[in-house]
């Protein structure tokens, strides 16, 4: 591995923000270095969301990022953006229950989820974005899953501690 | 594995750094895109004996740091750029009866309000100074959070052993992002007592002062001309010293470079990766650095490799203001160009990678 550059992309409420911390916390937890940059401004619930994550082996230059080795889209519109600015070869995850169409390219790496199913299955839809985040983890390997397993623990602590047991399952795509 | 850093938000880091710094006293108003300092503070700084007031307005929360700063206390403010040209009064007021101050500017695009993504079009601002009358205030301008939890942590003191305000200039991506940062230790902090001893000049009230009767005055009105002269050059003496004691530079790929860049922050960033293009493309560039806005660091163009450079970019978020420092620094020894988006548009590093071949090109 020499650097991954990814784009998180969704509406306010989705976790997108969340995905992309969660990567570079464990990224960091690895001993990688790592970039977090969201998009700030007016936001508000169901306003559009996106973050970028730079991981790599060496000091990040540069956090902003113009093309992508891996994008995760949750919604049409983030798919209408940030499809195009996938490196050839590169992964696009997309969120197939509320996008209603299929990719353009065919010289990258497509994964649907159907995130609305699987986390119904698990009786919580709160959990979508950690469905995603396994389908992530898993397919690139940015990160190794155990890591992601201390950040929940780093993340979910007191009362939500009681949440890490369904994030895992969530995240396990079990 | 284990790792000593954790991943912290650039405005959280920054007020976290200010405490480890001893910093105990926050004055601030919220502004975007450095709101998360003062929320951090009114959270964490009274866990530490600390105070935080949110001010009625900057101009409020400046003058309580005049006060604060007066008084002897380790005195931490942030905003952003139109919250920051509000202080301009205070700062040239706090330079005059030499306060120390630690001040932050998560700087965003202008002018006037302005819009809340990064900028750097305060340059002019915060290195010529917004206030009346002859002062300097240092200014120093991180690339990383990491960078900028230094710099903070090592600008508390600095701002007492000058006896002047200390100026951080971050943008808003720096502000808003995360990485990796090393949290530094706590600093000790002084005791009232110790605050009249170390801070021999503070007015910390004689109670704390062991019986000195002395009196102590802090101010900034001097109505004999002979008397506001002789205390103008004092102080200038002060920034004399200041110009040789403080510039900091970073230079990169300077030897055999065809094209350098200058940059600051977030923008030093982006040129670092178009060079990184540029080498691929088979054309060497380099990169000065300055971490010191003022005192610029003119000795980092002595570096560069007059044999083979042929110009010179200054990369900005702004209309191009640092470029005035830069065509200072070379005198006329290399041709100067700019590469710039303003008003919170950031440049990618292609796009900056391409302004230079379009320079070089031009050149031929």
């Amino acid at each position: 591995m020499s650097t991954y550059k990814m784009f998180f992309a969704g509406s306010g409420g989705q976790g997108v923000l969340l995905m992309g911390q969660m990567i570079a916390q464990a990224a960091m937890l690895e001993g990688k270095e790592a970039t977090f940059l969201p998009s700030y401004g007016p936001e508000m619930r169901g306003g559009t969301a996106n973050c970028t994550v730079v991981v790599s082996d060496k000091p990040v230059s540069c956090p902003l990022i113009y093309e992508a080795d891996i994008a995760v889209v949750m919604n049409l519109p983030s798919m209408d953006k940030f499809e195009p600015m996938v490196k050839p070869g590169g992964w696009m995850f997309y969120n197939e229950s509320i996008i209603d169409r299929k990719p353009n390219r065919d010289d990258i790496k497509a994964v649907a989820v159907d995130l609305a199913a699987r986390s119904a299955k698990l009786g919580n839809d709160k959990v979508a974005n950690m469905v995603m985040l396994g389908e992530v983890v898993r397919g690139t390997q940015v990160v190794q899953p155990e890591t992601i397993f201390k950040v929940f623990e780093e993340k979910f602590t007191g009362k939500k501690a009681a949440l890490i047991p369904l994030n895992k399952q969530a995240f396990l795509g079990e | 594995m284990i790792t000593d850093k954790v991943l912290m938000k650039g405005n959280e880091a920054f007020a976290e750094a200010a405490i480890r710094g001893g910093a105990r006293l926050y004055f601030g108003y919220p502004i975007t895109p450095q709101s998360e300092v003062p929320e951090y503070m009114s959270r964490e700084l009274p866990k530490h004996g600390g105070c935080f007031v949110q001010a009625e307005s900057e101009l409020g929360a400046i003058n309580m740091a005049y006060g604060a700063g007066s008084a002897g206390g380790t005195v931490f403010i942030s905003s952003s750029s139109p919250g920051i040209a509000l202080m301009q009064e205070g700062m040239s007021f706090l330079c005059s009866a030499e306060v120390p101050l630690l001040a932050m500017n998560v700087s965003r695009g202008g002018p006037g309000i302005g819009g809340i993504q990064p900028g750097q079009a305060d340059y002019y601002q915060v290195t010529r100074g917004g206030g009346n009358g002859d002062y300097k205030i240092p200014v120093f301008a991180p690339a990383s959070i990491q960078e900028a939890v230094d710099l903070l942590y090592e600008g508390t003191d600095m701002a007492q052993y000058w006896r002047n305000p200390i100026m951080i200039l971050a943008d808003g991506m720096i502000g808003q992002m995360m990485e990796p940062v090393r949290l530094p230790e706590f600093k000790p902090v002084l005791a009232p007592n110790e605050i009249a001893g170390k801070r021999d000049w503070a007015c910390t009230g004689y109670a704390d002062r062991g019986g000195d009767q002395n009196r102590r005055v802090v101010k900034s009105l001097r109505m004999q001309p002979e008397k506001l002269e002789e205390h103008v050059e004092k102080l200038f003496k002060k920034y004399a010293q200041m110009e040789t004691e403080l510039a900091r530079y970073e230079s990169e790929n300077l030897k055999g470079a065809e094209i350098v860049f200058v940059a600051f922050g977030t923008t030093a960033r982006i040129c670092r990766e178009a060079c990184e293009i540029l080498a691929s493309q088979g054309i060497k560039a380099g990169l000065i650095r300055p971490i010191s806005l003022w005192p610029f660091p003119e000795k980092a163009f002595d570096e560069i490799d007059f044999s083979t450079t042929k110009a010179v970019i200054s990369a900005e978020l702004s209309m191009g203001q640092m470029i005035t420092d830069v065509k200072l620094a070379l005198n006329g020894r290399l041709p100067v160009f700019l590469a710039h988006r303003t008003g919170g548009m950031v440049p990618t590093s292609p796009e900056v990678a391409q302004r230079a071949k379009a320079v070089l090109e031009g050149l031929k």
